[in-house]
């Protein structure tokens, strides 16, 4: 049961308050942002408590959202909620921000009076609700199909391999009842990768996440069928060393989908709600189809001046012709570092020292796949031991690889039946991100 | 147009302007025909109803006509805004639409008026239940619509609060069994919470059920996942092989939610998997991968993985966790780090040589958070493994220019004293310290001081005499603490009584070996946790402490205070235990407590840190008897365990009571 629930912008502003059960204190919104900013760190707990009202909060978009409850009430189901809440209000007003929250609070206190009652969840349904709320989503900019200013950030590929603009899965999906009739679906495939790579080199642990997700601006939704990869396997011993097949170790899928094709033709078929939906989770473990998209080769020593010298070659060795994005290499380096001298093998690359986080961070905006980066740091380090050295690395590399899955996992085709009238659009799009991918040395 | 006034008085009214004068006419404005408008108005009626109880009856009227427009998404808007309104005045108003509600054609007007008569009921909880309604409500759980069902068992489960919740029995368990599917993960997450009471008839039913649940167990939706295994735990707990078997099962999903996109939700996946682990320690031992920390996750993952990792060391993995963990000793938050080391001296006692390493090495960082935590560490590891303590005497040198912090600086001091025969530059670090003594700002760190020096003196007297001799004549001459003073009076008197007797005093326990290795810790039931599962409490910050650090600090500092007393006068004193009822003084912190205590002249000896269970506080006072006290916070009260001399029962009920007195104060403040 939830007593309220909060929305408060990262200073604390109020946003939205809900109190569903009545008899809560007013400054209870006060209570908690004071418990909230005074743990040391950015970084509080998910419960806390207050005599025995309890908080669980989660972050996202830059935002508190908080729900009061009481001890015996499920972690699970209220994170779970306050997520959902989330996503609800990303379809319903195109983004998250502490903008949009702002201008749309009408709509979001419609959404919390259809989600819950008395504090007892109701529906998340974005098929349920879509026949409820009627307030329009306000966005700060009109939206625009042609906007192509960040095409290439979130590559895509279709049949008719057109590029979608990126903007353009982050507009709220009733929208589309005023774009005549103009219906789109995305479907995502992401990736999350957790790799450590040991000091001599060897893999020590690699694991993906991943995620098909659907995005549907239809106002009328037809039966939707995805095919994966025919050769597509799921559990430990099948197929191996069978070259092209695409394996996951664990995989769940939505509620809404409906299996019957999935064991003959890998075919997933679905009515998708409006909004965003994800059809299927899966999982991959320590067996990875193709090599690691990036490989370090560092040499660390010191100078007869008592300076760090830290010679980075970075490797990528994703196919030639694709290429990671928004690289960037966090290498600690030992506390005390002074100033920072670097080369830089190529001009659109740059690095810094981040005294705060003790740290250099070395950022490639694009690096193409079978190419090799380096970089020579010398850092002043007035206290260097022999014992600083301990202090230096792992590696922390983050990264996003569009158009590129870690399992080889692919979207065969993509259809409607019956056939939409009117235009429709399709869009497939993959990427990978980097969750964690630490390199020691 | 329309819609804009109340859209603007909206807008005024979250900025704080006060617009309560314009009820009234937002009272007109909810008259429209405007859906959008209305909820605006409703919105606005309902969080100004409390300050206007007269004008909002006014209100009921359109609203109890809107609960007859054939709309049925007005009726269900006027219905629940009716029922928000939380004015014990309309309840005569509201009660006829709420039952026309309960008929409604439409679920979504059902669903409201069922929990309508919540509530209702709960506007005024002490008027008689109508028997009507609860056989409507019951009724109702056969309702086509699945959110209907659910929100009749949420209600039953509210008007029948004092005779504990609906009725569970075994035609409504398999109904709503049956349901199950019909309803959205919310849904199924409350009845299966419902159905925690039910105890089927015969073994033959629970394992229907069970094998009805099985694909619940194994859901990908958290919520569903953890409220079966909760179902599972309590109809089975009288059959722990099922118990197990639903935890192997469950080990999947919940690895799976660790691996969530979420931050929050890994955060709870782990902390339950901290419970699994305490009952079925070799669960995920294959998986000790996933818990490896990424490198941007926040510190609260990262410290309970740490916890997690140490309990799956084994033969085979121990080499790649304490590579792992190695690599977080460094981290650039000190939390991280610490809790990097000090996992890293868990792991120790099994593995000790190879820590030890990892740990001698991380001090040549030479940095202060570092030092002090490996300090505390190594104090920590040859409390339980006192073969460690050739390499720690080792490793200890030179520390103490780096030491900042009273914590390190303590351990180091303990060390001393307990290991100073072996650490030769042992009394050369006392001396300074002893010299430094008029600046020492530390109640904590003076105390330990003299107990090392004690300590050292009895086994280096010639290094050690002449400086202790300045010790504790600075104590009893000069120094302002009373704490400190006594102590040092004590054991200047204590050496009066000669060598030996001294001897005895103080060269106590130095290890408690009983504590025992990390591996092979006989798992615990699963009744012990099982109530908690899948409840805010694993969360909770300090909630799960790794068990064997529980008693170690607290016996550690009885070691070095307070015992000295007590053996010191162990020959008429009088050991009294009493269990005091009081409010959590858990929530208070240290220094309230300590300064508190001093304004009725007790002293504070020593505290454990909060975050250890049960919390240990070490008072001492001396007007005009002596009583030392050992109080030990448990679930409930305390337990405050007295040594007095001369034994005084008057004296000791006084004690009791002040003692009592402070506490409720304190706890009284913080409420």
């Amino acid at each position: 049961m939830i007593s309220q629930v909060f929305i408060l912008s990262s200073k604390g502003d109020h946003l939205i308050y809900k109190d569903f059960r009545g008899g809560a204190g007013n400054d209870i919104v006060s209570i908690f942002y004071e418990k909230v900013t005074a743990l040391t760190g950015d970084q509080p707990p998910v419960v806390m408590n207050y005599k025995d009202i309890y908080f669980v909060h989660i972050r996202q978009g830059g935002l508190y959202w908080v729900a009061t409850t009481t001890a015996g009430s499920s972690p699970f189901t209220i994170t779970e909620f306050l997520n959902r809440l989330a996503a609800l209000v990303k379809d319903y007003c195109g983004s998250l921000s502490e903008k949009s929250v702002q201008m749309n609070f009408a709509l979001i206190y419609e959404l919390l009076d259809e989600i819950v009652d008395y504090g007892y969840i109701q529906t998340t349904s974005s098929d349920v609700l879509k026949n409820f709320i009627q307030t329009e989503a306000v966005t700060s900019r009109p939206f625009s199909l042609f906007d192509l200013s960040n095409v290439g950030l979130f590559g895509a590929e279709t049949q008719q391999s057109k590029v979608a603009p990126s903007s353009a899965a982050t507009r709220p999906i009733q929208s589309s009842r005023e774009q005549g009739g103009k219906s789109e679906i995305f479907v995502d495939v992401i990736e999350r990768m957790t790799v450590v790579i040991g000091s001599n080199g060897l893999l020590m642990k690699a694991d993906v996440e991943g995620e098909i997700r659907v995005k549907c601006y239809m106002p009328s939704c037809s039966e939707m069928r995805i095919g994966l990869n025919e050769e597509f396997s799921i559990g430990k011993s099948q197929l191996r060393g069978y070259g092209a097949a695409v394996r996951v170790d664990e995989c769940s899928f939505h509620q809404a989908v409906r299996l019957d094709e999935f064991d003959s033709h890998r075919i997933l078929r679905l009515c998708p709600s409006q909004g965003e939906q994800t059809v299927m989770q899966y999982q991959l473990s320590d067996d990875l189809p193709s090599a690691l998209p990036f490989r370090l080769f560092p040499t660390i020593e010191r100078d007869n001046g008592g300076r760090l010298l830290m010679y980075m070659k970075l490797r990528c060795d994703l196919p030639p012709k694709s290429a990671a994005i928004n690289v960037c290499a966090t290498i600690p380096v030992p506390k005390g570092s002074v100033s920072l001298s670097q080369e830089l093998s190529s001009p659109d690359q740059s690095a810094e020292l981040k005294p705060q986080s003790r740290a250099v961070v070395w950022q490639i905006a694009r690096f193409a796949g079978g190419t090799q980066l380096s970089a020579l740091f010398k850092l002043e380090v007035p206290s260097l031991s022999s014992a600083s050295m301990l202090e230096v690395g792992p590696v922390g590399l983050s990264f996003e690889l569009p158009k590129i899955t870690a399992t080889g996992l692919q979207i065969r085709f993509l259809r409607l039946s019956p056939i939409q009238p009117g235009p429709s659009q399709r869009w497939v799009r993959y990427v990978t991100h980097s969750d964690s991918y630490t390199i020691r040395i | 147009g329309v819609q804009a006034v109340p859209k603007e008085t909206e807008d005024k009214s979250r900025s704080g302007v006060d617009v309560s004068g314009l009820f009234s006419e937002m009272v007109k404005a909810c008259a429209t025909v405007d859906v959008v408008q209305k909820k605006l108005v409703y919105v606005f009626l309902c969080s100004y109803a409390t300050l206007n109880p007269e004008l909002s009856l006014l209100v009921i009227n359109t609203l109890r006509k809107d609960c007859q427009d054939p709309n049925p998404m007005v009726r269900s808007l006027a219905l629940r805004n009716m029922t928000n309104l939380r004015l014990p005045s309309l309840v005569e108003y509201v009660e006829q639409p709420l039952t026309a509600g309960l008929r409604d054609r439409a679920a979504c007007v059902r669903r409201v008026a069922v929990l309508g008569w919540a509530k209702l009921h709960n506007l005024q909880p002490s008027s008689e239940i109508d028997a009507a309604v609860v056989n409507e409500l019951y009724s109702l759980l056969r309702d086509p619509d699945p959110v209907v069902m659910v929100n009749c068992l949420r209600a039953l489960e509210e008007i029948l609060k004092e005779e504990g919740g609906i009725a569970i029995n075994k035609p409504i368990t398999h109904h709503l069994l049956n349901r199950l599917k019909e309803c959205d993960i919310w849904g199924q997450s409350e009845v299966l919470r419902v159905l925690q009471r039910y105890r089927p008839q015969s073994e033959d039913e629970l394992f229907d059920i069970l094998s009805l649940l099985d694909s619940f167990l194994v859901s990908p939706h958290p919520p569903v996942m953890a409220a079966t295994l909760s179902l599972f735990l309590s109809v089975s707990s009288n059959l722990p092989a099922i118990s197990l078997a639903a935890l192997e099962r469950v080990s999947g999903p919940l690895l799976a939610a660790c691996g969530s996109g979420s931050r929050e939700m890994r955060f709870a996946a782990v902390c339950h998997i901290q419970l699994l682990l305490r009952s079925v320690p070799g669960l995920l031992g294959p998986h000790y991968k996933r818990f490896f920390c990424g490198y941007a996750e926040p510190a609260y993952i990262k410290e309970r993985k740490m916890q997690v990792l140490v309990e799956l060391v084994n033969d085979e993995n121990v080499a790649m966790i304490l590579d792992e963990l190695k690599g977080y000793c460094t981290d650039v938050n000190t939390d991280t780090a610490q809790a990097a080391i000090s996992a890293i001296g868990r792991i120790g006692r099994s593995y000790s040589d190879r820590c030890l390493q990892i740990l001698t090495g991380l001090l040549g960082l030479k940095q202060d958070h570092i030092t002090s935590a490996v300090v505390q560490t190594m104090r920590d590891l040859v409390w339980v493994c006192p073969q460690c303590s050739d390499t720690v005497c080792l490793a200890l040198d030179g520390c103490e220019e780096t030491l900042q912090d009273i914590q390190g600086r303590q351990a180091l001091l303990w060390l001393l004293g307990v290991y100073g025969e072996r650490i030769s530059t042992a009394p050369y670090t006392l001396e300074v310290l002893i010299d430094g003594v008029r600046s020492e700002a530390s109640l904590g760190i003076k105390m330990e001081l003299l107990t090392a020096t004690m300590r050292l003196f009895l086994c280096r007297p010639a290094e050690t005499q002449d400086m202790l001799g300045r010790l504790l004549h600075y104590c009893i001459e000069e120094e302002t603490d009373m704490c400190v003073r006594d102590q040092a009076l004590l054991y200047y008197r204590l050496l009066h009584c000669g060598i030996e007797k001294t001897r005895e005093v103080l060269q106590g326990r130095r290890s408690d070996p009983s504590l025992g290795v990390l591996i092979g810790r006989p798992a615990k039931p699963v009744s012990q946790w099982a109530r908690c599962f899948n409840t805010l409490e694993p969360l909770s910050q300090g909630a799960v402490e790794a068990e064997s650090d529980r008693s170690d600090s607290a016996m550690r500092c009885s070691d070095s205070s307070t015992n000295v007393l007590a053996s010191s006068i162990a020959v008429d004193c009088a050991w009294i235990e009493e269990c005091v009822r009081c409010p959590a003084v858990l929530q208070c912190s240290p220094q309230s407590l300590q300064a508190a205590m001093q304004l009725v002249n007790i002293q504070t000896l020593a505290f454990t840190p909060q975050h250890m269970l049960p919390w240990r506080v070490y008072l001492y006072t001396h007007t005009q008897l002596r009583v030392s006290e050992d109080g030990q916070e448990e679930e409930e009260g305390i337990k405050v365990i007295l040594n007095q001399q001369p034994k005084d029962d008057d004296a000791l009920r006084q004690f009791l009571t002040i003692l009592i007195t402070v506490l409720n104060t304190l706890s009284s403040e913080k409420d």
